[in-house]
Protein backbone atom coordinates (compact mmCIF):
# COMPACT_ATOMS: atom_id res chain seq x y z
CA UNK A 1 0.00 0.00 0.00
CA UNK A 2 1.44 3.41 -0.85
CA UNK A 3 2.08 6.01 1.79
CA UNK A 4 -0.64 8.44 0.73
CA UNK A 5 -3.28 5.73 0.73
CA UNK A 6 -2.16 4.46 4.14
CA UNK A 7 -2.33 7.94 5.62
CA UNK A 8 -5.77 8.47 4.08
CA UNK A 9 -6.95 5.31 5.88
CA UNK A 10 -5.32 6.51 9.11
CA UNK A 11 -7.02 9.87 8.72
CA UNK A 12 -10.44 8.27 8.22
CA UNK A 13 -10.02 6.43 11.53
CA UNK A 14 -9.00 9.62 13.35
CA UNK A 15 -11.89 11.63 11.88
CA UNK A 16 -14.37 8.91 12.82
CA UNK A 17 -13.19 8.38 16.40
CA UNK A 18 -12.11 11.89 17.38
CA UNK A 19 -14.85 13.74 15.52
CA UNK A 20 -12.42 16.28 14.03
CA UNK A 21 -12.39 17.70 10.50
CA UNK A 22 -10.03 15.87 8.10
CA UNK A 23 -7.86 18.94 7.47
CA UNK A 24 -6.86 18.97 11.16
CA UNK A 25 -5.35 15.48 10.95
CA UNK A 26 -1.83 16.44 9.90
CA UNK A 27 1.52 14.95 10.93
CA UNK A 28 2.43 17.70 13.37
CA UNK A 29 -0.99 17.80 15.09
CA UNK A 30 -0.74 17.12 18.83
CA UNK A 31 -3.56 14.87 20.05
CA UNK A 32 -4.17 16.75 23.29
CA UNK A 33 -3.61 20.32 22.14
CA UNK A 34 -4.75 20.35 18.50
CA UNK A 35 -7.31 17.54 18.39
CA UNK A 36 -8.63 17.81 21.96
CA UNK A 37 -8.17 14.07 22.41
CA UNK A 38 -7.66 12.67 25.91
CA UNK A 39 -6.09 9.34 26.90
CA UNK A 40 -9.34 7.41 26.40
CA UNK A 41 -9.82 8.93 22.94
CA UNK A 42 -6.36 7.63 22.07
CA UNK A 43 -7.34 4.15 23.27
CA UNK A 44 -10.42 4.29 21.06
CA UNK A 45 -8.37 5.50 18.12
CA UNK A 46 -5.95 2.61 18.62
CA UNK A 47 -8.86 0.16 18.66
CA UNK A 48 -10.15 1.62 15.40
CA UNK A 49 -6.68 1.47 13.82
CA UNK A 50 -6.25 -2.13 14.97
CA UNK A 51 -9.48 -3.08 13.24
CA UNK A 52 -8.87 -1.03 10.13
CA UNK A 53 -5.28 -2.16 9.52
CA UNK A 54 -5.56 -5.63 11.13
CA UNK A 55 -2.67 -4.86 13.47
CA UNK A 56 -2.10 -5.14 17.22
CA UNK A 57 -0.79 -2.26 19.33
CA UNK A 58 0.37 -2.86 22.90
CA UNK A 59 -0.29 -0.32 25.63
CA UNK A 60 3.48 0.05 26.21
CA UNK A 61 3.97 1.19 22.62
CA UNK A 62 1.81 4.25 23.22
CA UNK A 63 4.30 5.91 25.56
CA UNK A 64 5.40 9.21 24.04
CA UNK A 65 2.94 8.93 21.17
CA UNK A 66 1.60 12.48 21.36
CA UNK A 67 1.23 13.49 17.73
CA UNK A 68 -0.51 12.22 14.62
CA UNK A 69 2.93 11.73 13.05
CA UNK A 70 4.14 9.49 15.88
CA UNK A 71 0.95 7.41 15.81
CA UNK A 72 1.11 7.11 12.05
CA UNK A 73 4.73 5.94 12.16
CA UNK A 74 3.74 3.32 14.75
CA UNK A 75 1.02 2.00 12.46
CA UNK A 76 3.22 2.09 9.37
CA UNK A 77 5.96 0.17 11.18
CA UNK A 78 3.47 -2.65 11.78
CA UNK A 79 2.50 -2.91 8.14
CA UNK A 80 6.02 -3.50 6.90
CA UNK B 1 -36.46 -27.37 26.62
CA UNK B 2 -36.02 -26.83 30.36
CA UNK B 3 -38.66 -28.06 32.77
CA UNK B 4 -39.27 -24.48 33.86
CA UNK B 5 -38.59 -20.93 32.81
CA UNK B 6 -38.08 -17.87 34.99
CA UNK B 7 -39.04 -14.21 35.05
CA UNK B 8 -38.26 -11.16 37.17
CA UNK B 9 -41.06 -10.42 39.65
CA UNK B 10 -39.41 -7.93 41.99
CA UNK B 11 -36.51 -5.51 42.18
CA UNK B 12 -34.98 -3.02 44.59
CA UNK B 13 -31.82 -1.02 45.23
CA UNK B 14 -29.99 0.61 48.12
CA UNK B 15 -27.32 3.30 48.45
CA UNK B 16 -25.53 4.57 51.54
CA UNK B 17 -26.39 8.07 52.77
CA UNK B 18 -23.03 9.80 52.47
CA UNK B 19 -22.61 11.64 49.16
CA UNK B 20 -19.02 12.27 48.01
CA UNK B 21 -18.82 14.77 45.13
CA UNK B 22 -16.01 15.44 42.69
CA UNK B 23 -15.53 18.74 44.53
CA UNK B 24 -14.85 16.80 47.72
CA UNK B 25 -11.97 15.02 45.95
CA UNK B 26 -10.69 18.34 44.58
CA UNK B 27 -10.17 19.44 48.15
CA UNK B 28 -7.86 16.54 49.06
CA UNK B 29 -6.41 15.10 45.83
CA UNK B 30 -4.76 16.61 42.79
CA UNK B 31 -7.78 16.23 40.53
CA UNK B 32 -10.77 18.27 39.43
CA UNK B 33 -14.43 17.97 38.60
CA UNK B 34 -13.97 18.62 34.86
CA UNK B 35 -11.27 15.93 34.50
CA UNK B 36 -13.31 13.31 36.38
CA UNK B 37 -16.54 14.15 34.57
CA UNK B 38 -14.99 14.11 31.09
CA UNK B 39 -13.19 10.82 31.53
CA UNK B 40 -15.72 8.91 33.58
CA UNK B 41 -19.13 10.62 33.58
CA UNK B 42 -19.14 10.38 37.39
CA UNK B 43 -20.26 13.52 39.31
CA UNK B 44 -20.83 12.04 42.73
CA UNK B 45 -20.94 8.68 44.45
CA UNK B 46 -22.14 7.17 47.75
CA UNK B 47 -19.94 5.70 50.44
CA UNK B 48 -20.81 3.86 53.62
CA UNK B 49 -22.78 0.93 54.97
CA UNK B 50 -21.66 -2.66 54.71
CA UNK B 51 -22.02 -5.26 51.98
CA UNK B 52 -24.69 -7.03 54.07
CA UNK B 53 -26.57 -3.92 55.25
CA UNK B 54 -26.93 -2.58 51.69
CA UNK B 55 -27.87 -6.04 50.43
CA UNK B 56 -30.56 -6.46 53.10
CA UNK B 57 -32.09 -3.06 52.30
CA UNK B 58 -32.15 -3.77 48.55
CA UNK B 59 -33.59 -7.25 49.10
CA UNK B 60 -36.33 -5.98 51.42
CA UNK B 61 -37.37 -3.50 48.73
CA UNK B 62 -37.40 -6.29 46.15
CA UNK B 63 -39.55 -8.48 48.41
CA UNK B 64 -42.00 -5.62 48.98
CA UNK B 65 -42.00 -4.82 45.27
CA UNK B 66 -42.87 -8.45 44.46
CA UNK B 67 -45.41 -8.70 47.30
CA UNK B 68 -43.55 -11.69 48.74
CA UNK B 69 -42.55 -12.87 52.22
CA UNK B 70 -39.08 -14.18 53.19
CA UNK B 71 -40.55 -17.67 53.39
CA UNK B 72 -41.41 -17.49 49.68
CA UNK B 73 -37.72 -17.42 48.69
CA UNK B 74 -36.14 -20.77 47.78
CA UNK B 75 -32.53 -19.67 47.32
CA UNK B 76 -30.33 -16.62 47.88
CA UNK B 77 -27.47 -15.88 45.50
CA UNK B 78 -25.22 -13.00 46.53
CA UNK B 79 -22.81 -11.51 44.04
CA UNK B 80 -20.05 -9.63 45.81
CA UNK B 81 -16.36 -8.93 45.46
CA UNK B 82 -16.23 -7.33 48.92
CA UNK B 83 -17.39 -10.09 51.31
CA UNK B 84 -17.30 -9.12 54.98
CA UNK B 85 -15.11 -12.03 56.01
CA UNK B 86 -13.02 -14.65 54.25
CA UNK B 87 -15.15 -17.25 56.03
CA UNK B 88 -18.10 -17.56 56.13
CA UNK B 89 -19.85 -16.25 53.02
CA UNK B 90 -21.65 -12.92 53.47
CA UNK B 91 -24.84 -14.41 52.00
CA UNK B 92 -25.33 -16.24 55.31
CA UNK B 93 -25.43 -12.99 57.28
CA UNK B 94 -27.92 -11.58 54.78
CA UNK B 95 -30.04 -14.74 54.85
CA UNK B 96 -30.35 -14.47 58.64
CA UNK B 97 -31.09 -10.74 58.66
CA UNK B 98 -33.80 -11.13 56.02
CA UNK B 99 -35.36 -14.02 57.94
CA UNK B 100 -34.94 -16.42 55.04
CA UNK B 101 -34.88 -20.17 55.64
CA UNK B 102 -33.40 -21.16 52.29
CA UNK B 103 -29.88 -21.98 51.13
CA UNK B 104 -27.50 -19.17 50.28
CA UNK B 105 -24.09 -18.73 48.72
CA UNK B 106 -21.75 -16.04 47.40
CA UNK B 107 -20.40 -15.78 43.90
CA UNK B 108 -17.54 -13.54 42.85
CA UNK B 109 -17.24 -12.56 39.22
CA UNK B 110 -16.29 -8.97 40.09
CA UNK B 111 -18.31 -6.32 38.26
CA UNK B 112 -19.87 -8.93 35.96
CA UNK B 113 -21.11 -10.78 39.04
CA UNK B 114 -24.71 -9.65 39.13
CA UNK B 115 -25.36 -10.94 35.60
CA UNK B 116 -23.59 -14.17 36.53
CA UNK B 117 -25.94 -14.36 39.53
CA UNK B 118 -28.97 -13.77 37.35
CA UNK B 119 -27.99 -16.67 35.10
CA UNK B 120 -27.24 -18.92 38.10
CA UNK B 121 -30.64 -18.01 39.58
CA UNK B 122 -32.38 -18.79 36.32
CA UNK B 123 -30.59 -22.12 36.11
CA UNK B 124 -31.59 -23.10 39.65
CA UNK B 125 -35.20 -22.33 38.76
CA UNK B 126 -34.93 -24.36 35.58
CA UNK B 127 -34.14 -27.37 37.77
CA UNK B 128 -36.98 -26.82 40.21
CA UNK B 129 -36.40 -24.00 42.71
CA UNK B 130 -39.50 -21.82 42.89
CA UNK B 131 -37.99 -18.40 43.58
CA UNK B 132 -34.42 -17.12 43.74
CA UNK B 133 -33.35 -13.84 45.30
CA UNK B 134 -30.33 -12.51 43.41
CA UNK B 135 -28.47 -9.70 45.15
CA UNK B 136 -25.51 -7.69 43.95
CA UNK B 137 -23.84 -5.75 46.76
CA UNK B 138 -20.42 -4.19 47.06
CA UNK B 139 -18.58 -1.71 49.23
CA UNK B 140 -15.63 -0.97 46.96
CA UNK B 141 -14.71 2.14 48.96
CA UNK B 142 -13.33 -0.26 51.60
CA UNK B 143 -10.78 -1.73 49.15
CA UNK B 144 -9.94 1.56 47.45
CA UNK B 145 -6.99 3.77 48.39
CA UNK B 146 -8.74 7.09 49.03
CA UNK B 147 -5.42 8.87 48.43
CA UNK B 148 -4.99 7.42 44.92
CA UNK B 149 -6.61 9.85 42.50
CA UNK B 150 -6.72 7.26 39.69
CA UNK B 151 -9.04 4.92 41.58
CA UNK B 152 -10.57 6.88 44.50
CA UNK B 153 -12.92 8.83 42.24
CA UNK B 154 -14.23 5.70 40.52
CA UNK B 155 -15.17 3.11 43.13
CA UNK B 156 -18.08 3.37 45.54
CA UNK B 157 -20.76 1.48 47.43
CA UNK B 158 -24.24 0.24 46.54
CA UNK B 159 -26.54 -2.74 46.12
CA UNK B 160 -29.48 -4.01 44.13
CA UNK B 161 -31.61 -7.12 44.03
CA UNK B 162 -34.07 -8.94 41.84
CA UNK B 163 -36.37 -11.87 42.52
CA UNK B 164 -36.73 -14.54 39.85
CA UNK B 165 -39.84 -16.71 39.86
CA UNK B 166 -40.63 -20.01 38.16
CA UNK B 167 -42.81 -19.94 35.03
CA UNK B 168 -44.03 -22.45 32.50
CA UNK B 169 -41.29 -23.07 29.90
CA UNK B 170 -43.20 -21.15 27.22
CA UNK B 171 -43.33 -18.05 29.47
CA UNK B 172 -39.60 -18.07 30.17
CA UNK B 173 -38.19 -14.54 30.17
CA UNK B 174 -34.44 -15.20 30.56
CA UNK B 175 -33.80 -15.80 26.89
CA UNK B 176 -30.11 -15.91 26.18
CA UNK B 177 -26.83 -15.24 27.92
CA UNK B 178 -23.09 -15.38 27.69
CA UNK B 179 -20.65 -15.76 30.59
CA UNK B 180 -16.90 -15.56 30.25
CA UNK B 181 -13.54 -14.83 31.77
CA UNK B 182 -10.01 -14.33 30.45
CA UNK B 183 -7.83 -15.22 33.41
CA UNK B 184 -4.68 -14.06 31.65
CA UNK B 185 -5.86 -10.49 32.32
CA UNK B 186 -5.71 -10.67 36.14
CA UNK B 187 -2.76 -8.21 36.26
CA UNK B 188 -4.74 -5.31 34.74
CA UNK B 189 -7.29 -5.12 37.57
CA UNK B 190 -6.93 -6.82 40.94
CA UNK B 191 -6.91 -6.40 44.71
CA UNK B 192 -4.75 -8.52 47.00
CA UNK B 193 -5.98 -9.64 50.45
CA UNK B 194 -5.78 -6.64 52.73
CA UNK B 195 -4.73 -4.37 49.86
CA UNK B 196 -6.29 -1.83 47.53
CA UNK B 197 -7.63 -2.09 43.99
CA UNK B 198 -4.94 -1.72 41.33
CA UNK B 199 -5.96 -0.92 37.80
CA UNK B 200 -4.36 -0.23 34.43
CA UNK B 201 -7.10 2.11 33.31
CA UNK B 202 -6.49 2.34 29.58
CA UNK B 203 -5.99 -1.39 29.13
CA UNK B 204 -9.14 -2.10 31.17
CA UNK B 205 -11.05 0.44 29.06
CA UNK B 206 -10.06 -1.30 25.84
CA UNK B 207 -10.69 -4.82 27.09
CA UNK B 208 -14.01 -3.78 28.63
CA UNK B 209 -15.32 -2.36 25.38
CA UNK B 210 -14.26 -5.43 23.39
CA UNK B 211 -15.67 -7.82 26.00
CA UNK B 212 -18.99 -5.99 26.26
CA UNK B 213 -19.47 -5.89 22.50
CA UNK B 214 -18.66 -9.52 21.90
CA UNK B 215 -20.59 -10.78 24.93
CA UNK B 216 -23.69 -8.68 24.20
CA UNK B 217 -23.70 -9.90 20.60
CA UNK B 218 -23.49 -13.53 21.72
CA UNK B 219 -26.31 -13.11 24.26
CA UNK B 220 -28.54 -11.41 21.69
CA UNK B 221 -27.84 -14.12 19.10
CA UNK B 222 -28.68 -16.85 21.60
CA UNK B 223 -31.88 -15.03 22.54
CA UNK B 224 -32.79 -14.63 18.86
CA UNK B 225 -32.98 -10.83 19.01
CA UNK B 226 -31.06 -7.96 17.42
CA UNK B 227 -29.98 -4.57 18.75
CA UNK B 228 -33.14 -3.05 17.24
CA UNK B 229 -35.29 -5.33 19.42
CA UNK B 230 -33.68 -4.13 22.66
CA UNK B 231 -35.82 -1.55 24.48
CA UNK B 232 -33.48 -1.03 27.42
CA UNK B 233 -29.74 -1.57 27.86
CA UNK B 234 -28.54 -2.03 31.43
CA UNK B 235 -24.74 -2.00 31.31
CA UNK B 236 -22.28 -2.19 34.17
CA UNK B 237 -21.84 1.36 35.45
CA UNK B 238 -18.07 1.85 35.40
CA UNK B 239 -17.47 4.63 32.95
CA UNK B 240 -19.78 6.48 30.55
CA UNK B 241 -17.08 6.40 27.88
CA UNK B 242 -16.93 2.59 27.94
CA UNK B 243 -20.70 2.43 27.62
CA UNK B 244 -20.73 4.93 24.73
CA UNK B 245 -17.93 3.11 22.90
CA UNK B 246 -19.63 -0.28 23.30
CA UNK B 247 -23.06 1.08 22.34
CA UNK B 248 -21.61 2.65 19.18
CA UNK B 249 -20.22 -0.66 18.08
CA UNK B 250 -23.41 -2.53 18.96
CA UNK B 251 -25.77 -0.05 17.30
CA UNK B 252 -27.49 0.76 20.61
CA UNK B 253 -28.49 4.32 21.47
CA UNK B 254 -27.68 6.09 24.72
CA UNK B 255 -31.37 7.15 24.94
CA UNK B 256 -32.37 3.58 25.70
CA UNK B 257 -29.46 2.96 28.07
CA UNK B 258 -29.85 3.01 31.85
CA UNK B 259 -27.28 5.33 33.44
CA UNK B 260 -26.82 5.92 37.16
CA UNK B 261 -23.03 6.14 37.35
CA UNK B 262 -23.19 9.95 37.39
CA UNK B 263 -24.57 9.70 40.93
CA UNK B 264 -23.32 6.26 42.05
CA UNK B 265 -19.83 5.77 40.61
CA UNK B 266 -18.76 2.16 40.05
CA UNK B 267 -20.48 -0.04 42.62
CA UNK B 268 -19.35 -3.36 41.07
CA UNK B 269 -22.04 -6.00 41.72
CA UNK B 270 -24.49 -3.30 42.78
CA UNK B 271 -24.31 -1.34 39.54
CA UNK B 272 -26.50 -3.35 37.17
CA UNK B 273 -29.46 -3.81 39.55
CA UNK B 274 -29.13 -0.17 40.68
CA UNK B 275 -29.34 0.94 37.05
CA UNK B 276 -32.24 -1.45 36.39
CA UNK B 277 -34.27 -0.12 39.32
CA UNK B 278 -33.69 3.49 38.26
CA UNK B 279 -34.66 2.75 34.64
CA UNK B 280 -37.83 0.94 35.67
CA UNK B 281 -38.79 3.84 37.93
CA UNK B 282 -38.30 6.22 35.01
CA UNK B 283 -40.57 4.06 32.85
CA UNK B 284 -37.82 3.23 30.35
CA UNK B 285 -39.13 -0.31 29.77
CA UNK B 286 -42.61 -1.80 29.35
CA UNK B 287 -43.85 -5.34 29.93
CA UNK B 288 -43.03 -7.58 26.99
CA UNK B 289 -40.02 -5.53 25.91
CA UNK B 290 -36.44 -6.83 25.88
CA UNK B 291 -33.67 -5.78 28.25
CA UNK B 292 -29.99 -6.36 27.51
CA UNK B 293 -27.87 -6.71 30.66
CA UNK B 294 -24.13 -6.48 30.19
CA UNK B 295 -21.25 -6.46 32.66
CA UNK B 296 -17.48 -6.76 32.70
CA UNK B 297 -14.95 -6.69 35.48
CA UNK B 298 -11.75 -7.90 37.09
CA UNK B 299 -10.72 -11.34 35.97
CA UNK B 300 -11.42 -10.17 33.35
CA UNK B 301 -14.94 -11.42 33.53
CA UNK B 302 -17.87 -10.57 31.32
CA UNK B 303 -21.53 -11.49 31.32
CA UNK B 304 -24.54 -10.54 29.23
CA UNK B 305 -28.16 -11.63 29.28
CA UNK B 306 -31.33 -10.80 27.38
CA UNK B 307 -34.47 -10.77 29.52
CA UNK B 308 -38.08 -10.13 28.54
CA UNK B 309 -39.47 -7.64 31.03
CA UNK B 310 -42.73 -8.03 32.93
CA UNK B 311 -44.07 -9.73 36.01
Amino acid sequence: MDDAKTFEQFKECAVKVLGVSPDKVVMEANFAEDLEADSLDIVELVMELEDSFSIKVEESELENVNTVGAAYELVKGKLA
Amino acid sequence: MNMYGSKVVGWGAALPDEVVTNKDFEARLETNDAWITERTGIKERRMGGTTSSLAVEAAQKALANAGLQPSDIGLLVLSTTTPEQTVPATSGTIQAQLGLTCGAFDINAACAGFVYGLVVGHSMIATGTERVLVIGSDTLSKITDQQDRSTAVLFADGAGAVILERTAPEDNAVLGWDLGVDGSLVPILYCDHGGYLKMEGREVFKRAVLAMVSSAKTAMERAGVTADDIALVVPHQANIRIIEAANNRLGLSMEKTAIVLDTTGNTSSGSVPLALSAAVEKGMVNPGEYILFSGFGAGMTWASAVVRWGK
